[in-house]
């Protein structure tokens, strides 16, 4: 187990150093000046050549890149075009929002998924099994915006219960900050645990019809004490891995629900770094989640390992 | 059961296919002119109200369902053509450079459709129709890619395959004449879950304001007009979000019902 850890942290390494690679080359494609864009229509010739020198974009790629990554091992992410202000504190700012949300609605993903999954699977000849079933077939048919859209007109414009949109200026140090994060976990919740529920409900039917079920029910266990002791850690292997891609694309994915609710996390820094062409914005941003995305990725594997012993011994 | 869902699909992807032909010979008003108040509820006269500029908000819709499968069929091309040549060839790749070609795959896959089509747009210079397209397009090529990369090395594993290139058959002949035919049925149904992924991409760009512009307004730019008259005119959000689902409902069970038909191993669950 040791030493897969080590091979997986040097695979970990190596692969946020090629993404970081990639990103650095991916913006450098990208058509339009960046000092250009920072002065805005009708600057003149000697003021895009003043800003070029001032941003970096004038010196050639390799010295570009070497700065980069002396930077980057200083964990300096640069400053904003648009502000002036360092990026990597903004995102700090902006993840205060971002993670609680993603983490919330994951959490109540789960919450939801996992019982109702069961349940369509055992149940799958009754009436209530093919309804849950089709609700999930639904679920992923809906663009996340869209049932953002009508819990916003239900919820805050009908009922008037909670806020449509915004996060309070003083952050999480206002006490109705909570409140504000209350329909967008609810959003992200709904979507994701549609998807959660597919698979769970497979899982559990692949597991129903295992031999090693069978078995051990042949040889005088009980149902619960059969699921509780095979049943769960069998099933729970391959939904361990969903969950992983799944948190992922929700943090990623965090960016239409943020626009459809105002918020200020990581996902609106990025749209707007989009809009205005801020590059070291959107390579920060880019850059942060990628970690992330391969820090869940590394906790999936490891946590499957330990769920599961036969893929230990394997060596890969 | 099984023809039950290929069927419903059919059925409701025609129906968007049949409005959004219908667009092109008959639309219930000029789409650019007003013709009615603005932000009217629904009436006779505008079966689904109007928008803020007074024009017909059905005719708005209708013609969001040719924009939905025009992006989404260019995607699919885009992407399934890019997907399937690089995949082949990455599955053909030895030792270091297969194993770094996977991981790459992979780390692509880790970020959604929405995250690279999105930078597929901030490279372009201004958004249209042809970046949606080209955005969608490049975004589902590295899933296609990883696929059609396993796919094509569990052919090239395969005796036949042994056999043929004992009887001196080249590479390319090889191919085209028997890996291209043997991952096609299971090619072809996640390519059309890819349209389902494509359609809502497509939407979920239009509505960040990434997407066409109007007047080739996509369902994601009318609920997001919607969404800031939701308090005047709050019967606008239900419309666009119904074709919608629709649409990508019905492409989701065609799937499944295509997958019960041409590759029945991998059917069942899931």
């Amino acid at each position: 187990m040791t030493r897969y850890l080590l091979r997986r942290s040097l695979l970990l390494a190596l692969s946020l150093i090629a993404a970081g690679l990639v990103l650095f080359v991916l913006l450098r494609l990208l058509p339009g000046d960046p000092a250009a864009a920072l002065l805005g229509v009708g600057a003149t010739e000697a003021q895009i050549a003043a800003a070029r020198e001032q941003v970096g974009s004038d010196l050639p790629i390799m010295v570009q890149l070497g700065r980069f990554l002396s930077d980057l091992a200083r964990f300096d992410l640069g400053n904003s075009f648009v502000s002036g202000a360092p990026v990597l504190p903004e995102i700090g700012t902006r993840l205060g929002v971002t993670l609680p949300l993603t983490l919330a609605a994951f959490g109540l993903a789960i919450l939801i998924a996992v019982p109702l999954g069961v349940i369509a699977a055992l149940r799958a000849d009754r009436w209530y099994g093919i309804a849950l079933s089709g609700l999930a077939q639904l679920g992923i048919a809906v663009p996340v915006f869209w049932i953002g859209i009508l819990l916003v007109w239900l919820v805050a414009v009908n009922w008037r219960l909670l806020p449509a949109s915004g996060f309070p200026m003083r952050g999480w140090a206002d006490p109705t900050a909570a409140r504000a994060l209350i329909l967008p976990v609810v959003t992200i919740a709904i979507v994701m645990g549609a998807s959660l529920m597919r698979y769970v409900r497979a899982a559990t039917l692949d597991v129903l019809g295992a031999d090693y079920l069978r078995n051990a029910r042949a040889l005088g266990a009980s149902m619960p004490e059969v699921i509780w002791r095979h049943g769960i850690r069998n099933g729970a292997v391959p939904v361990i891995s969903i969950l992983g891609i799944e948190l992922a694309s929700t943090l990623l994915g965090a960016v239409v629900v943020e626009r459809v609710f105002a918020l200020p996390g990581l996902g609106s820094m990025l749209l707007l770094g989009i809009q205005q062409r801020d590059y070291p914005s959107v390579q920060g941003v880019l850059l942060v989640s990628t970690l992330l995305v391969l820090l869940i990725g590394f906790a999936a594997d490891v946590l499957q390992r330990l769920v599961d012993p036969r893929l230990r011994g394997a060596g890969r | 059961m099984k023809r039950l869902t290929l069927w419903l699909g059919l059925v409701l992807v025609g129906l968007t296919v049949a409005v959004a032909a219908l667009t092109l010979v008959w639309t219930p008003y000029d789409p650019t002119a007003m013709v009615g108040g603005r932000l009217a509820g629904p009436s006779w006269e505008h079966w689904a109200g109007t928008d803020r500029l007074g024009r017909d908000y059905l005719t708005q819709v209708m013609i969001g369902a040719r924009i939905a499968l025009v992006v989404g069929v260019g995607a699919v091309l885009l992407g399934g053509v890019i997907g399937t040549v690089v995949g082949v060839i990455a599955a053909f790749a030895q030792r270091w450079l297969d194993d770094a070609l996977a991981a790459a795959l992979d780390i692509l896959i880790a970020f959604p459709t929405l995250l690279l089509a999105m930078l597929v747009v901030a490279a372009s210079d201004r958004a249209s129709l042809g970046t949606a397209v080209l955005a969608i397009g490049i975004a589902l090529s590295a899933i296609v890619a990883r696929l059609v990369r396993i796919l094509t090395k569990r052919v090239l594993a395969q005796d036949f395959i042994t056999a043929a290139r004992c009887s001196g058959i080249g590479w390319g002949r090889i191919v085209l004449a028997h890996v291209l035919p043997n991952i096609l049925p299971t090619l072809s149904v996640a390519l059309a879950l890819q349209f389902g992924l494509a359609v809502i991409a497509e939407a979920s760009l239009s509505y960040l304001g990434l997407g066409a512009p109007p007047p080739n307004a996509s369902w994601g730019h009318l609920l997001q007009q919607a969404q800031s008259t939701v308090f005047t005119a709050p019967f606008a959000v239900v419309l666009p979000g119904v074709a919608l689902v629709v649409l990508v409902l019905g492409i989701n069970f065609l799937a499944d019902g295509l997958r019960d038909v041409l590759d029945p191993e991998q059917g069942g669950r899931a």
